[in-house]
């Protein structure tokens, strides 16, 4: 299922697919050109200036959040391993119950650009800083892996370039893309990327979604009897299809239930968009608009899934170029021929594009930020040099994404998304609840739930059949998974709210009272949190 | 920074923040708070673990077929996707009509004493 071993012949006509998607890079481009104007304060470079609005925000967060991983991901895990699939796709959608009820408004009223910027305001600012930053990176750098990752099976099935050297150049110019949104448009260039993708990416979905029920005359239950009979295989209408085989499979099912559920709302990137709105009020209006575009979008997902189990069938999306992720690429091919396979291509580019780009700002943003700004200059940087770093950083990281791109190999993207679910919720998650909502909160506490639930989530990982022991693994013929969990969550997510418990309990320092007084006033009523600026 | 935001706007005078955490009116919006986030958050959650659990450890009663081939698996993967719309919507009533006119109060009071507290400081 390795992309550089498979047929290379594409079922469209890579010119056309090529011409959609510098359309799309045309037209964005002249987007983010004309919005950069006046990117000069940090606040305009990481935040946008905190000038959009909750519609619009909220669009960016499904841009941002509907990544490869789902389209590409969970339309191909449905399509090749049945109702497994749509267990993504509801972790993925439930998860922002957790955003919206307990984090998005608090820590819009609390923090300026980044989430270590909540997590420090109580707590002793260097320690705590440098953890959060690490936790930031680390899940940004895993996050964009993924991306990568389904990034190169893409360019085999749509541009029928086989060879790795034809590859890695197509991952280079997408890469290099990215780097240049975001150096030119910042935050705000990067957020209008976002919703044009987000969508064309709804409406590419909706256009497909109604497409596969009109073939089945409108009814559900004849899609999955199609699907049941193309496959031949009834048991992709049940669970258990890839998660029911033996009892540790059913246990990883649950880990990465909860990695997904919890993973959400502790992601760096998701988290930064909050700071874009002028509000508390209209990041809780991001958050509605973001939970209906992407509710909507997962139930189009189902149908997508089973649509191309139905009119392609597992076996010969398995054998693709790109494997299960071809599974949305090669239903548009069925349905509308060569311009709808260009048009999804394109869509599905841009949204690999558009993420990447969301994450290397948060990235860049947390290192200029966190490191950079407050821990180096120790919160004095000269004017204008923290942008500059930041911009710096958004090169490096651009090229860190573009090797990992070529290095990635053709994992379902889904999957690899959700390792990096898995450690946002168990390095990030406890340490967010524990200071936004337990006063007794201290520094040790925080250390020792992030690096605790960072480090054990990783080394889970490393120990597990993912890294080594089975062919499918990363490194095939290694042989050290003495883990046999394939997500660490079950066991790092419980380990770090332990470890913060403990760190605080233990901890004889106690941390300044009138900095807690002062955090929980502020992050209920929103008294003294950060302004639009004006342009 | 928590404290870097404060010394970025360095007119800010300083709020006596531990007397309005302890002021009724505080007190009042963050039990209000908690008491409608923490129990409706715990349920959900539970819901969704209950439906992971089924969906890993109850095939059987998952792949019952409701009508034609639409299962109950089905049936309540959808029935998340409907929850989550209607807590969602439900939380935002709650706040618009609930949090925001309990926050509001207090955070209007807090910076109309500000404003007072830097005239007395000009007209001094």
């Amino acid at each position: 299922m390795r992309p550089f071993e498979a047929a290379t012949a594409s079922p469209g006509d890579p010119w056309l697919n090529i011409a959609i998607f510098g359309a799309f890079v045309a037209i964005t481009m002249i987007i983010v050109f004309r919005a950069s104007r006046n990117n000069k304060t940090a606040s305009d470079y990481y935040a946008a200036g905190r000038s959009f609005t909750g519609g619009q925000n909220g669009s960016a967060i499904a841009g941002d959040y509907l990544s490869a991983a789902s389209f590409l991901g969970i339309v191909g895990a449905i399509a090749v391993t049945g109702y497994d699939g749509f267990l993504y796709s509801i972790g993925f959608l439930v998860a922002w119950l957790v955003a919206l009820l307990l984090v998005a408004e608090l820590l819009r009223n609390t923090g300026r650009f980044t989430m270590a910027d909540v997590l420090s305001f109580r707590l002793s600012q260097r320690p705590v800083r440098i953890a959060a930053a690490t936790t930031t990176l680390v899940v940004c750098f895993f996050y964009l892996l993924a991306q990568m990752a389904g990034a190169g099976g893409l360019v085999s099935l749509l541009l029928g370039i086989g060879d790795e050297v034809g590859q890695a150049l197509v991952i280079t110019v997408v890469g290099a893309l990215m780097i240049l949104y975001v150096l030119i448009g910042g935050m705000k260039g990067t957020t209008w990327v976002q919703i044009i993708k987000a969508g064309l990416l709804i409406a590419g979905a909706a256009v497909m979604t109604v497409w596969v029920l009109a073939v089945n005359g409108f009814n559900l239950s004849t899609l999955l009897d199609n699907a049941v009979a193309t496959a031949g295989n009834p048991a992709i209408l049940d669970p258990g299809l890839k998660y029911g085989v033996s009892e540790i499979a059913k246990l990883d099912f649950l880990s990465l239930g909860l990695a997904l559920v919890l993973g959400t709302a502790a992601l760096p990137h998701v988290l930064m968009r909050f700071y874009t709105v002028p509000t508390a009020k209209e990041a809780r209006k991001s958050v509605v608009w973001a939970i209906w575009l992407i509710g909507i979008f997962y139930v189009f997902t189902l149908v997508l899934g089973y649509g191309a189990a139905a009119l392609i069938g597992p076996e010969t999306i398995a054998a693709a170029p790109g494997g299960a992720n071809s599974a949305a690429p090669l239903l548009a091919f069925e349905l509308g021929g060569p311009v709808l396979l260009g048009l999804i291509a394109a869509i599905a580019f841009a949204t690999i594009l558009a993420v990447v780009a969301g994450l290397t700002i948060t990235a860049a943003a947390s290192f200029a930020h966190d490191i950079y700004a407050s821990v180096v200059k120790k919160g004095k940087p000269e004017a204008g040099a923290e942008v500059k770093v930041a911009r710096r950083t958004v090169v490096v990281i651009g090229v860190i994404a573009i090797i990992g791109g070529i290095g990635a190999n053709g994992q379902n993207v889904a999957f690899l998304v959700a390792l990096a679910f898995a450690v946002a919720a168990s390095a990030n998650l406890p340490t967010i609840v524990y200071s936004l909502f337990w006063r007794r909160f201290t520094t040790r506490g925080a250390l020792w739930s992030m690096y605790g639930g960072l480090v054990s989530a990783i080394l889970l990982i490393a120990l597990s059949p993912v890294v080594s022991g089975t062919p499918t693994s990363m490194l095939p013929g290694a042989d050290f998974d003495i883990v046999p969990l394939s997500n660490p969550g079950i066991i790092s997510i419980p380990l770090a709210f332990l470890l913060g418990w403990l760190g605080t309990v233990l901890d004889t320092r106690r941390e300044d009272p009138a900095k807690q007084s002062e955090m929980e006033v502020r992050s209920l009523t929103g008294v003294g949190a950060e302004k639009a600026t004006s342009h | 920074m928590g404290n870097d935001a404060r010394s970025a706007n360095t007119t800010e005078p300083v709020v006596d923040y531990r007397a309005i955490q302890q002021s009724p009116e505080f007190q009042t919006l963050r039990r209000t708070h908690r008491n409608f986030v923490f129990p409706v958050i715990g349920a959900c959650l539970l819901w969704y673990i209950a439906y992971v659990l089924l969906a890993g450890y109850a095939h059987d009663f998952m792949s019952t077929p409701v009508f034609g081939s639409v299962n109950v698996a089905i049936l309540l993967g959808l029935a998340q996707v409907v929850t989550t719309f209607a807590v969602t919507t439900w939380y935002v009533r709650f706040a618009n009509s609930r949090l925001d006119p309990l926050a509001e109060e207090i955070r209007d009071s807090i910076e109309l004493d500000a404003a007072a507290a830097s005239d007395a400081e000009v007209n001094r």
